[in-house]
């Protein structure tokens, strides 16, 4: 072995951590020479399948940063930072970075969006560690009973707004009696996913209120998600007779059924479909046969609300997303936006900002009005979780291009109406 | 007639398995290696497609004409700097390079392309039929595409059974030191091979991405089929990989027909069925 002179292994890594150390340093003695500090952790899913729903986070964190930083709790300066945290979209990533979170960047409150696959393992380690946790964009079904929740218990330290399954059942047959289509036979399409399980269950799913209003579910039985060959359900459909189309599928999917109903002379007049066409690129890839596809809306531009924390309009905070990606506006934008407002107006509220209980109960005692909508946690549907309002609507080409518009707010009256719905063909 | 009609629709199916599975086949047949990149791979021919297809307006079957020459120059590049430092005695190494690639490509594509669900518009062809029979409407593209998936196969057989470059493939295939001591350069002739895979995955991709929507994470989920149909053919036989992809595509229609729960199950039963009662396959290659 020959020995080196001068630098050494040792020496490097005691200079480079000493280097790696010194802005942390910086940090501390500045932050605590004054104003308490207040960590946000968030986990998103920025890559992966659910890569869409955190599609605008760098757009809304520049602007959620911004307006954080003159925040006050109870009138004294906050300095609030953001972790933001991908998930990969998946479960198990999602939990390991809450952990993370939790653990190392020692965060006082988690944020968490994006389907259930990202809100539930991280409200499931908030509620293991005892950290704050408020979460959006899951269906509350999924998010309370997909965690094992007791509607006579309910959660202590995780909450969580969004609508349910009840509400896009109501806001689906609401569209379809604007179609005019006399009460018959429908078309369903369930994968064998978390939603599809949920939405096709004979008894807490579409079949009940359905039959109660008159319509009889034609399900041929859940599919395998990224399915080659719709041929047996088409089938099926066209042999009942049904004149509209229902289910929650994925956009590969529903393109695949799509294309091959056409192939195969299956015609339906109304299409209502959930999570397939919640995003504008989708809706755009089907070409002419976009056209005229129904779904539900949970938030959009024409929403008459503000942020409490920018107060930016619905529209002005969809518009900036255009100018700032050059894209067409999404609905998880209004959401994930929202989650910052409740976060912000927490940290307003919170007695001692170090101290996890005082920011449950400023969380607990919510009363705000944002982006999309109300929130307070009044105990309805469950301790846990608060709804949201949610419309229905279609996408019709404008002007060559695909626009979501409202066509139904029996649910929601508070939400103006933006067109008429037609029938497809 | 719904059964008649399912189990046509499933042959259909069948060649889209088939041209997944094709490319895997040759490589597998040529160097012994497993592709773990080979869905991805397709998925980026797709969006190679849609690239060209964004900035040229051409349809995507004649965007082939140019997606085909670029993913084989890609092909050629990636097996000459890459995979062949991997191979060896050893499997592993090639099954973990690809791996990585794999996820290299999906998160690149993200990247590039966002997480945006897209889909080559392909006109009337897409959605157009013809009746062959009361209750049986032929789509233009998925004949088209079993059409192509029949092309596909005789194309490399003969390329395989008639050619120099053939030969090679088949020598290097069945004894490599041997191959090298007559003179043939086995990098090279591997980075044919990927060339000549990158092909079938570009028109592999193409179809793909007219038929359904895609996305920079689409490519694992449909590979699975190619596998099956690969072994159901037997390893490394073109012929028996279409016969796999039909077999596949079938049994998925009839179970399908029962209740659409089973239609994969279906499929991985008959898959489990063949592997049982023949391991090699149905039609290995150079059965001894």
């Amino acid at each position: 072995m020959t020995k080196r002179t001068g630098i050494n292994r040792r020496k490097v890594i005691k200079g480079a951590s000493a280097l790696l150390a010194m802005p942390a340093l910086f940090k501390v003695t500045q932050a605590s020479a004054q104003t308490p500090v207040f960590k946000i952790g968030y986990v998103s899913p920025q890559t992966g399948p659910l890569a869409g729903f955190a599609e605008a986070d760098g757009y809304i964190l520049s602007g959620v940063r911004k307006a954080l930083a003159g925040i006050k709790s109870n009138g004294k300066p906050v300095d609030v930072t953001i972790v933001a945290k991908d998930s990969q979209s998946s479960s198990n990533r999602a939990a390991e970075v809450a952990t993370e979170l939790i653990e190392k960047d020692k965060v006082n409150l988690l944020l968490a969006t994006g389907a259930p696959d990202n809100t539930n393992p991280v409200a499931d380690q908030a509620e293991l560690s005892e950290v704050p946790c408020v979460t959006s964009i899951s269906p509350w079904q999924p998010y309370f009973f997909g965690r094992n929740g007791d509607p006579a218990k309910g959660f202590k330290w995780t909450y969580h707004f969004f609508w349910g399954l009840e509400d896009v059942i109501a806001n689906y047959l609401g569209v379809w009696k604007q179609t005019g289509l006399k009460p018959g036979k429908i078309g369903g399409l369930f994968p064998n996913d978390a939603d599809g399980n949920a939405w096709g269950d004979k008894e807490r799913g579409f079949a009940k209120p359905l039959a109660a209003a008159g319509y009889s579910i034609v399900d041929p039985g859940r599919y395998q998600v990224i399915n080659n060959d719709f041929t047996a359900q088409i089938t099926a459909f066209k042999e009942a007779g049904c004149e509209i189309v229902t289910g929650n599928m994925i956009p590969p999917d529903f393109a695949t059924f799509w294309s091959q109903a056409a192939q195969q002379g299956f015609k339906p007049k109304v299409v209502t479909i959930g999570k397939a066409l919640l995003f504008p690129s989708v809706i755009e890839s089907l070409g002419d046969r976009g056209d005229g596809l129904t779904t539900e809306i949970w938030w959009s531009p024409s929403h008459p609300f503000t942020s409490s924390l920018t107060g930016e309009s619905a529209k002005v905070i969809a518009d900036g997303f255009t100018t700032a990606s050059g894209k067409q506006w999404t609905q998880p934008i209004g959401f994930n936006h929202a989650l910052f407002e409740v976060a912000a107006d927490v940290i307003k509220r919170t007695a001692d900002l170090s101290d996890s209980n005082a920011v449950l109960d400023a969380i607990v005692k919510t009363n705000l009005n944002t982006v999309v909508g109300p929130i307070a946690w009044k105990g309805q549907p469950v301790k846990n979780v608060v709804r949201t309002p949610l419309v229905g609507g279609q996408w019709q080409k404008i002007n060559g291009r695909s626009e979501l518009i409202i066509t139904y707010n029996g649910e929601a009256p508070q939400i103006p109406v933006g067109g008429k719905l037609k029938l497809i063909g | 007639m719904d059964w008649v009609n399912g189990i046509v629709q499933g042959v259909l199916v069948g060649g889209l398995f088939a041209l997944f599975a094709t490319g895997l086949s040759l490589i597998f047949g040529v160097m012994r290696i497993v592709n773990i990149a080979h869905g991805d791979m397709i998925i980026a021919c797709a969006y190679l497609a849609f690239t060209i297809i964004q900035l040229s307006g051409l349809h995507p079957l004649v965007s082939l004409l140019i997606v085909i020459p670029i993913a084989s120059l890609v092909g050629y590049l990636l097996q000459t700097a890459i995979l062949n430092r991997t191979l060896g005695k050893d499997i592993l190494p090639p099954l973990l390079v690809t791996f990585g690639l794999s996820i290299i490509v999906q998160n690149g594509l993200l990247e590039v392309y966002s997480a945006d669900s897209r889909r080559l518009a392909a006109g009337p062809i897409e959605t157009g039929s013809f009746p062959l029979a009361r209750g049986i409407d032929i789509g233009y593209l998925p004949l088209l595409t079993f059409l192509t998936a029949v092309v596909v196969v005789a194309g490399l057989q003969f390329v395989f059974y008639r050619t120099e470059i053939g030969r090679s493939f088949r020598a290097v295939s069945d004894d490599p030191e041997t191959s090298q001591l007559m003179g043939l350069d086995n990098r090279k002739v591997y980075g044919l091979a990927m060339a000549l895979c990158l092909a079938v995955v570009a028109i592999a991709g193409v179809f793909l991405a007219t038929r359904s929507n895609f996305d920079p994470f689409m490519g694992p989920s449909r590979l699975i089929f190619g596998f099956e149909a690969v072994i159901i053919g037997g390893l490394g036989n073109l012929w028996g990989t279409l016969v796999g992809g039909v077999i596949l595509g079938v049994a998925q229609a009839i179970g399908a027909q029962i209740d659409p729960g089973w239609q994969l199950l279906a499929g991985h039963i008959a898959f489990l069925v063949i592997l049982a009662i023949r391991p090699e396959g149905l039609f290995p290659r150079g059965a001894r």
